[in-house]
């Protein structure tokens, strides 16, 4: 029994690093540095253009609704509804009911990544000091001015962690991609027929690595985008 | 696929070549089709133990992560110093993908609903004892004072009036908790955990993840799920602070 894991990580780590023979390819090696770096890339892309598309469909909608302090309800409604959407059928609909590929995965995902971002920009908008939305109106700043100068620097600390919050929903849903037909790393857990026990437990620590990576960059991209002077507040 | 429908049309065939078919092998093999309601009448039956599972899978994780989580919250509150750890810890395991976490949890626990349950209730860790500590932050400090005054007990304190403030954000961290649990456990099927993924992935039991229909039904009822859980949370929340109403971060 203790045996077991430890043999299963040291082979899992050989499929990482070097080609293996599958039982179903018929002779063609599976697995290895080249075709993980592949399929790494690509759930890594599908994960950014997802996002983009996300950020440009919640961002203008959050930061609208949070400056005029609009609709409050929907917009937190939204963030807690958009974590009830079960992305496994929403991909497998999406490629039954218009096609599989990249567009359509991707599309999928974005869809997921909406309600967080759109959610937090609203709260974190509507959350800033009215009174300094009154003193940079006094100095004649204008709305837009308002907004990009005063508010969205408050309110880095809460947009990005909807953004954050959308990267991992994304980048962790991005691994079944393959149910949509675009290969990504998790191709290797989905398909254990073609790579083995030792290519699912490889798939899942790449996968864990590459969303623990992609949090810590964003960690590190909110505190670049933090102004110095909020840094002094303790989180 | 030929679309049966257009070769009636085109007078291939004749109509009654369909209506003499099983109904639902010809809805399921008809592309053209995005939902058949007289299939989905015929078969919404065998949706019921997959439905069960689903609920079992998400009342049994949030509970142990709800419990899990509560005892974490307490202990950091107490011993302020445990704050950042917890933070950090249940942080990563709430990043790990829970597909990912599933098959890492693979060699230890083998396939089947345990492993299921542990990588979901680990999920529902970070959600609700984020939520659980802003509550408690955002107790005011003169209601505790107030309450050490009249002579009460930290753990008096703690029980009759931190928590009770504390209440509006807890509950809205078991809501998002609940909601999410619904959607991820539709990939507890992937690592043989049951539930309402099955019908989609399932090589025994799945009802086919190109049948549209199927895809429907198999998302109404988790979507349904969802919402359900959350306004029966809300309404408890609702009931237990009738003073205050707070949003969910």
């Amino acid at each position: 029994m203790s045996a077991m894991p430890l043999a299963s990580i040291e082979g899992a780590i050989e499929f990482i690093f070097s080609p293996q023979y599958s039982n179903v390819t018929g002779g063609k090696k599976v697995g290895g540095i080249d075709q993980v770096i592949e399929l790494a890339w690509n759930q890594l892309w599908l994960t950014i253009v997802a996002l983009a598309i996300a950020l440009l469909v919640a961002l203008p909608i959050g930061l609208y609704l949070g400056h005029r302090h609009k609709w409050e309800s929907f917009a937190t409604a939204i963030g807690t509804a958009g974590r009830g959407i079960p992305e496994l059928i929403l991909i497998a609909f999406f490629a039954a009911a218009i096609g599989v590929g990249f567009t359509n995965v991707m599309l999928a995902l974005a869809i997921l990544g909406i309600p967080p971002i759109l959610a937090n920009a609203f709260v974190g908008i509507h959350q800033v000091d009215r009174a300094s939305v009154d003193a940079a109106r006094g100095m004649g700043m204008s709305e837009l001015e308002i907004l990009r100068r005063v508010e969205v620097p408050l309110a880095i600390p809460t947009l990005m962690g909807g953004i954050r919050s959308a990267a991992i929903a994304v980048v962790a849903t991005a691994t079944i991609a393959p149910y949509g037909g675009y290969e990504t790393l998790g191709d290797f857990i989905i398909n254990e027929n073609v790579y083995g026990e030792n290519g699912v437990l490889a798939g899942a620590i790449l996968v864990a690595l590459l969303a623990v990576s992609l949090e810590l960059a964003l960690a590190g991209v909110q505190r670049l985008l933090t102004s110095p002077g909020l840094k002094l507040r303790p989180a | 696929m030929i679309d049966p429908l257009s070769l009636a049309a085109a007078g291939q065939v004749g109509e009654d070549f369909f209506k003499e078919r099983d109904a639902s092998s010809l809805c399921q093999a008809n592309d053209a089709n995005l939902f058949c309601w007289d299939w989905a009448k015929n078969n919404i039956d065998r949706y019921e133990t997959f439905f069960i599972e689903h609920v079992e899978l998400v009342v049994i994780s949030v509970l142990i992560g709800f419990v899990a989580a509560f005892a974490l919250a307490l202990l950091a509150h107490r011993w302020q110093r445990l704050r950042l750890p917890f933070l950090l810890g249940t942080g990563v395991l709430y990043t790990i993908p829970s597909v990912a976490f599933f098959f890492l949890l693979l060699p230890l626990t083998g396939r089947g609903r345990d492993t299921a349950i542990i990588a979901l209730s680990v999920y529902t860790l970070q959600i609700i004892y984020r939520n659980t500590m802003l509550g408690l932050d955002n107790v005011p400090r003169s209601s505790v004072d107030a309450a050490r005054g009249m002579g009460m007990t930290r753990r008096q304190v703690l029980r009759k009036v931190e928590l009770p403030l504390a209440l509006p954000e807890i509950g809205a961290g078991l809501i998002i908790a609940t909601v999410s649990t619904v959607a991820i456990a539709t990939l507890a099927a992937l690592a043989g955990g049951g539930g309402l993924g099955e019908v989609i992935v399932g090589s025994e039991r799945g009802l086919g993840i190109s049948f549209k229909t199927n895809l429907i039904i198999a998302g109404g009822l988790t979507i349904g799920l969802a919402i359900v859980f959350g306004l029966l949370l809300m309404g408890v929340q609702r009931m237990l602070t009738p003073w205050r109403r707070v949003k969910a971060v």
